[in-house]
């Protein structure tokens, strides 16, 4: 039972820390639980369809199915990242003085909130995909119902805790810094990801490494680690990066903050306004 | 951005050395294999059991899903000189293995 405690724990920890952030950046949105709520069932339903069609996905395009399945529903999720994370940073500052003014009954007006209904799905998917199938396994060779309920349970109850307690942390960020720190922690997310998806188009020999390992700092915080788990599913730390992983990595950084700075700055937009009033 | 960047990649040239790891009752056959330091590795994972299992690796920095009674093929390397231990994520109390390379 503690065993596949420990492996849900693991997976749901993962899927819980990005469902966490996206609802620190959706804070205050009318009808965000439902939103939330939406890309978990969605991801769940899909986690199950991922998992019974896992050989079908493995087998396809010569045996790299899996790693251009896992690819695409990453990259998916940074484009749906980046077109938020940019959105909110040309309408953040409304929603932070809307909100100290008007409480938590700011509408979501035009927000792309599907784009992050999206990223909750996949990161559930990704992460529940695992879940199913190695419980699968477990029930197939004969472990108890009891014992399987009892890590389930065990373990989405830890991971969830997790996510809630992140969530918690990030509220106590002050209403002033609160969107852009948000804001942040998506561009963040989003670099993590696709260099997790330059990990997989490496491994199915779709991209050169650019060497494989350009530092490692895994006797500082190993991938292993709690730490380093939580930290990678956060902002993508790894401890033996390869280099195609570090160029992906900066592009979507460097791609999504430029996006954040080229329509987000309000003085920008005023002066350009001014300009042509 | 990141897309223009894989579809102007293209295809890589074919890996130099080929390896082969089973999966049997949880346990990876061989749990030590041994392979050239210095050249890309296609290794080819069957499992052999009917449960599925996970291929994970930290030091690898890989990660593949190998379905009950199916093959996979992971890219690896070129690596340097070392030992590099993998693990089945899903049974890590027996499958446990070690790539050296040398």
């Amino acid at each position: 039972m503690l065993g596949t405690g420990l492996l849900v724990f693991r997976e749901v920890l993962e899927a819980a820390l990005i469902v966490s952030i996206v609802c620190a950046a959706t804070r205050g949105v009318a009808g965000r639980g439902r939103w939330v709520g939406s890309g978990v069932g969605a991801g769940v339903l899909g986690a199950i369809l991922v998992a019974a069609f896992a050989n079908v996905i493995a087998a396809a395009i010569s045996g790299i199915g899996q790693e251009l399945f896992n690819a695409s529903i990453l990259l998916a999720a940074v484009v749906m990242i980046a077109w938020h994370a940019i959105w909110m940073a040309s309408h953040g500052r409304e929603l932070s003085a809307h909100m100290k003014s008007v409480g938590n009954a700011v509408q979501a007006g035009s927000r792309p909130l599907s784009a992050l209904l999206i990223v909750v799905a996949i990161a559930v998917l990704r992460e529940g995909s695992e879940v199913v199938l190695f419980l699968y396994g477990q029930a197939a060779s004969g472990a108890g119902v009891a014992a399987l309920t009892g890590g389930i349970a065990l373990g989405v109850i830890g991971g969830v805790a997790v996510g809630f307690l992140l969530y918690f942390g990030l509220l106590g960020i002050p209403m002033r810094y609160f969107f852009s720190a948000t804001n942040w922690l998506m561009l963040l997310l989003a670099a993590g990801l696709a260099s997790q998806a330059a990990g997989f188009l490496i491994q199915a020999d779709v991209l050169p490494a650019l060497g494989n390992r350009i530092w490692d700092t895994s006797a500082l915080l190993s991938n292993a680690s709690l730490m380093g788990k939580t930290l990678h599913t956060l902002i993508g730390y790894d401890a033996q990066p390869a280099g195609m992983q570090i160029v992906f990595y900066a592009i979507t950084a460097i791609a999504i903050g430029v996006g954040m700075k080229l329509w987000g700055n309000p003085a920008r937009a005023s002066r350009q306004a001014s300009a042509a009033a | 951005m990141t897309l223009a960047l894989v579809c102007l990649a293209g295809p890589v040239r074919a890996a130099d050395i080929e390896a082969k790891l089973t999966i049997r009752d949880h346990k990876f056959e061989p749990a030590q294999l041994t392979v050239p330091a210095g050249a890309k590795i296609r290794l080819s994972i069957e499992n052999q059991d009917a449960t599925p299992e996970e291929f994970e690796s930290h030091e690898l920095n890989r990660e593949k899903i190998v379905v009950g009674n199916g093959t996979i093929t992971v890219f690896i390397g070129p690596l340097d000189a070392g030992r590099y231990p993998f693990f089945g994520d899903f049974h890590q109390e027996t499958a446990q293995g070690v790539l050296v390379a040398q």
